[in-house]
C-alpha cells in the first residue's frame, strides 16, 4: 500500500478566516473549523452568524432565531427609522420568512427583508404615504426575490428542489399618528394596547390554505388550523408565484400600543391575539429588545419547530433621540 | 506550481447531487459526484503534472505500448493476425509526434516486434514507417500468457520519463499458459504504474480475463467479434490516449470522525466499484485512483454512514477532492472540491426524496448487476433464474433509457414486454452476442434531461 502524506494546509481556506486561525469546534471542542464552516475532526456545521440576530434601533428591536428543529435560519428582518418630511419619525420594521420547500430560502428572506426596508427608508422622507410606500415596498421585494432564480444556486447549495427561491413578508410603518401594515403570505402582525383592559388585534389575514377555507365559510377556524394542510401558503414573493398580490391596511390607533411583526415561528405558540398579548411583557414599550428575546423565548420554550422572527414597533412613534426617554 | 496556472493545463470541476435531509436516527447519505475535466489533451495543448514539461501547443509527454496476441490461434481464421496488423498499423499512424511508443508481440511469453533492445521509439515519420514494417514480422505461433506481455509493457513504458503511460491490448484466446494468480499478481504490480484498454477479438476469449486487465488497469475493455473492425477501433483507442492530460488523478475522500465510507464505485461512462482501491491519505482520507483523464466528465456513487445527530443538527459527511500523488509522498491538489452534507430534518418530505441522479445511478449499478447475474445463471444451465434476471435488465435499461444496453439484451432474449420486464431466454444466441452484452454489461447511461 502506498501512503500519501496529509496536503499541506490549504492557502485558500487559511485566508478565509484570517481573524480567527484557531477556531475550535462548538460540538466536539476537539477540531478547527474549515474554510466551509465544518470542523475538521467530526464534521460538524458551525454556528451561523443567522442562527440568532438581534437589532435594537432606538425604540424599535428585532430578534431572530433558528429555532430548536432547522439546521439554518431561513428568516430574516430588517428594522430603521425615517423622517418625514413634515420632520415627524416614522419606524419601519419587515419580517421574512423564507419558504422551506424552494431554493435558497434564507437568500430569499435576506433580500426580500432589505429591499423593502431600503425602500420605505427612501420613499418615506420624500413624502409618499406611508401606505402607498408600502405597496411598492412589497413590489420591489418580489422583484428581488425573483432576480434571485436568475442567478446561478451558489457552489454548496444542491437542495434537492431546483424551483425558485420564495419567502413571506410581513412588514409595519408607524408614524406618530399611523399604523400600516403590508403582507404576503403568512407572517403576521399583532396590535397589542398599551393598556392592556382594550382587546388585542390581528392585523393580517394570511394568504394560507386554513385562512381560505375559514374565508370562505368551509370550516371553523379549529377545524382549519387542525388540518395537515392549515399552513400551506397561498400567496409568496418568488419567481414561481402566480400572480403578487400585496396586501396592506391602514389604521389609526386611538391609543398607545406595541405591533408584534413576527413569523409563524412565533405565533403558532401564541396563535389568538389574546394569546399574543398575554405572552408580551407590560414593559414592551419601554423595553422592546429585552420583549422580543421574551416571545422568542416563549416559542423555543414550546418546541421552536419553526425558526422564530419577531420585531416590536412601538406606536405612536417618537422623535429621534425620544426613543430610551 | 508555476505551469499549473497556464490556460492549457485541463481545469477539473466537482460537482455534488444528493438529497442531504435525514430524518431523526437516519445514518446514511448518498450523493453522485461529477468530475469534469476540461480544456485538457483533446483541445490541444495540455500541461499535465507539474514536473512534466511539454512545448506549447503540443500533448503532454507520453508513451504507448501496443501488445498484440500472437498466439496460433490467431491464425483461426487469418483475418484475425491481419486484422491485428492493420489495426496496430493505424494506431501507430495515430501517435501524435514526440510521443514514445514500442509494439509487443504476445504469446506465451512476449518479445518485442519494434523498436526493440528494451527501448522506445520517439515516433516521427521514420519511426513510424518503421514500426508498420516491422509488423510484417508479427506471426502466428505459440500460447498466451498476458502477464508477461504486461510486464514487458511495464519494463518499456518505466524507460521513458513522461507523464502519459498507456497500454493497448489485444487478445483472441484465454491466457491459458500462466495461472490466474501469475495475472492477478501481475495487475497487482501494474496497477498505477500505467493505463491500459483491452481488447478481446472473436469469441474465444474470455469475458472476465478482458474486463478484468482493464479494471484494474483503470482502462476500457470491448469486444472486437469481426476483426474487420479492429482498426477503427485501434484508432479510436489511441485518439483518447493521445488525449488524455493528466495522468494519475486519484479522487481523495476525507470523512469526519465516526463516519465511514460504505462504498464509493465509478458509475459514469461504465460501474466500477472502487471501495477496496482505497490508499490511506492521512487522517481519515483516502485516495482512490481514477487513472488519467482527457477531456471527459465522470460520475461516481458515494454512500457514506454517518453518526446520529438530533434534528436541527447539519454536518459535512464527506469532502471530494482530486489529488495527483507526486514522488516523495508528496501530493498536488487539483483545486476541485466537493461538499458532502447531511443535515438532519423533522421534515418527512424534504427526508424521504430520492435525489434523481442517486436513483438514476442505483438503477445503473443494479442493471450491470443483474446481467452479470443473468449470463452467469445461463451458463449454469439455471433457465428460470436467468429469464428472471434479464426480464429485471430489460425493465431497467427501457426505463432508464439506457437503449445501448437494451438493444443487446434484445439479442439474448425475447422481450414480450419491458415495462414489466417479461421476456423468455431464446433458444439460440450468437456468442458474440453473449459476450457482447457481458462485456458491455456494465456501460451506464447519463441521468436524461
Amino acid at each position: 500500500m502506498r501512503k500519501h502524506d496529509p496536503e499541506p494546509p490549504d492557502p485558500r481556506t487559511a485566508a478565509a478566516t484570517p481573524d480567527q486561525p484557531q477556531a475550535v469546534c462548538v460540538a466536539c471542542r476537539a477540531g478547527r473549523v474549515d474554510g466551509d464552516g465544518y470542523c475538521e475532526h467530526c464534521g460538524h456545521a458551525q454556528p451561523r452568524e443567522r442562527d440568532h440576530m438581534e437589532q435594537e434601533s432606538g425604540p424599535l428591536a428585532a430578534v431572530s432565531d433558528r429555532g430548536l428543529r432547522h439546521h439554518r435560519n431561513e428568516d430574516a428582518f430588517a428594522v430603521g427609522r425615517a423622517t418625514l418630511p413634515d420632520g415627524s419619525p416614522a419606524a419601519v420594521a419587515i419580517v421574512c420568512d423564507g419558504v422551506s420547500s424552494a431554493t435558497r430560502p434564507d437568500e430569499a428572506s435576506l433580500a426580500a427583508s432589505r429591499t423593502a426596508t431600503e425602500l420605505l427608508l427612501a420613499a418615506l422622507p420624500r413624502g409618499t404615504h406611508p401606505q402607498q410606500a408600502m405597496h411598492e415596498a412589497i413590489v420591489a421585494a418580489a422583484q428581488a426575490v425573483d432576480a434571485l432564480a436568475e442567478e446561478p444556486a451558489s457552489a454548496r447549495e444542491h437542495a434537492p428542489h431546483h424551483n425558485a427561491p420564495a419567502c413571506t413578508l410581513v412588514g409595519a410603518v408607524v408614524t406618530p399618528g399611523l399604523l400600516v401594515v403590508g403582507w404576503v403570505g403568512d407572517s403576521r402582525a399583532y396590535w397589542v394596547p398599551a393598556d392592556r383592559s382594550a382587546p388585542p388585534a390581528r392585523l393580517t389575514e394570511d394568504d394560507s390554505w386554513a385562512a381560505q377555507m375559514v374565508a370562505a365559510g368551509l370550516m371553523s377556524e379549529a377545524q382549519a388550523y387542525a388540518d395537515e394542510r392549515a399552513h400551506a401558503i397561498t400567496g409568496w414573493l418568488g419567481a414561481d408565484a402566480y400572480e403578487l398580490e400585496p396586501h396592506t391596511a391602514s389604521f389609526e390607533p386611538d391609543r398607545p400600543g406595541v405591533v408584534v411583526v413576527c413569523t409563524d415561528g412565533l405565533w403558532n405558540y401564541a396563535e389568538t391575539a389574546e394569546e399574543m398579548a398575554e405572552v408580551l411583557p407590560p414593559d414592551a414599550a419601554a423595553r422592546p429588545l429585552h420583549a422580543a428575546r421574551v416571545l422568542v423565548g416563549h416559542a423555543l420554550d414550546g418546541g421552536g419547530h419553526d425558526n422564530v422572527t419577531v420585531a416590536l414597533v412601538p406606536f405612536p412613534a417618537v422623535p429621534h433621540g425620544a426613543g430610551s426617554a | 506550481m508555476a505551469n499549473f496556472s497556464k490556460s492549457s493545463v485541463p481545469r477539473f470541476s466537482v460537482e455534488v447531487y444528493q438529497n442531504e435531509y435525514l430524518p431523526e436516527g437516519g445514518r446514511e447519505i448518498n450523493a453522485i459526484v461529477t468530475v469534469t475535466a476540461t480544456g485538457g489533451g483533446t483541445a490541444g495543448g495540455a500541461v499535465t503534472a507539474p514536473d512534466q514539461y511539454a512545448a506549447p501547443g503540443q500533448g503532454p509527454s507520453a508513451a504507448v505500448v501496443i501488445m498484440v496476441d500472437c498466439s496460433g490461434s490467431m491464425d483461426y481464421p487469418p483475418t484475425k493476425m491481419r486484422g491485428a496488423r492493420d489495426a496496430t498499423a493505424a494506431a501507430v499512424d495515430t501517435l501524435r509526434d514526440g510521443v514514445h511508443f514500442a509494439v509487443v508481440a504476445g504469446t506465451h511469453q512476449a518479445g518485442e516486434i519494434y523498436p526493440g533492445g528494451g527501448r522506445l521509439a520517439v515516433a516521427d515519420a521514420t519511426t513510424r514507417a518503421q514500426a508498420k514494417a516491422a509488423l510484417r514480422r508479427l506471426g502466428a505461433g505459440g500460447g498466451t500468457a498476458i502477464g508477461t506481455w504486461l510486464r514487458l509493457a511495464d519494463r518499456l513504458l518505466s524507460s521513458a520519463d513522461v507523464a502519459i503511460r498507456h497500454g493497448i491490448l489485444l487478445t483472441d484466446g484465454r491466457n491459458e499458459h500462466e495461472s490466474p494468480e501469475d495475472l492477478r499478481a501481475t495487475l497487482q504490480a501494474c496497477a498505477g504504474r500505467f493505463t491500459c484498454d483491452a481488447r478481446g477479438v472473436g469469441t474465444d476469449w474470455d469475458v472476465k480475463e478482458v474486463t478484468g486487465i482493464a479494471s484494474a488497469l483503470l482502462g476500457t475493455a470491448d469486444i472486437v467479434a469481426d476483426p474487420a473492425g479492429l482498426a477503427a477501433d485501434f484508432t479510436r483507442m489511441m485518439e483518447t490516449a493521445m488525449g488524455k492530460g493528466v495522468a494519475d488523478v486519484a479522487l481523495r475522500v476525507w470523512t469526519p470522525v465516526g463516519t465511514t465510507l460504505t462504498f464509493l464505485k465509478q458509475v459514469a461512462p461504465t460501474v466500477e466499484d472502487l471501495t477496496d482501491r482505497r490508499i490511506e491519505a492521512g487522517p481519515r482520507a483516502g485516495d482512490y485512483p481514477t487513472g488519467s483523464w482527457g477531456d471527459e466528465s465522470r460520475d461516481y456513487h458515494l454512500c457514506v454512514r454517518v453518526p446520529v445527530a438530533h434534528v436541527g443538527q447539519e454536518m459535512l459527511a464527506a469532502r471530494v477532492s482530486l489529488v495527483v500523488p507526486r514522488t516523495g509522498g508528496a501530493v498536488q491538489n487539483l483545486g476541485a472540491q466537493g461538499l458532502v452534507r447531511a443535515v438532519w430534518t423533522d421534515d418527512m418530505a424534504a427526508s424521504t426524496a430520492i435525489n434523481p441522479q442517486v436513483a438514476h445511478y442505483t438503477g445503473q449499478a443494479e442493471l450491470a448487476r443483474v446481467i452479470q447475474q443473468g449470463l452467469d445463471l445461463r451458463k449454469a444451465g439455471d433457465i428460470d433464474g436467468a429469464t428472471a434476471k434479464l426480464g429485471r435488465a430489460v425493465q431497467l435499461a427501457g426505463a432508464s433509457g439506457n437503449a445501448d444496453t437494451a438493444k443487446l439484451l434484445a439479442k439474448v432474449v425475447d422481450v414480450v414486454d419491458a415495462a414489466t420486464g417479461t421476456v423468455r431466454l431464446k433458444a439460440k444466441v450468437a456468442e458474440a452476442d453473449e459476450m457482447t452484452l457481458e462485456t458491455r454489461s456494465t456501460k451506464t447511461v447519463r441521468v436524461k434531461k
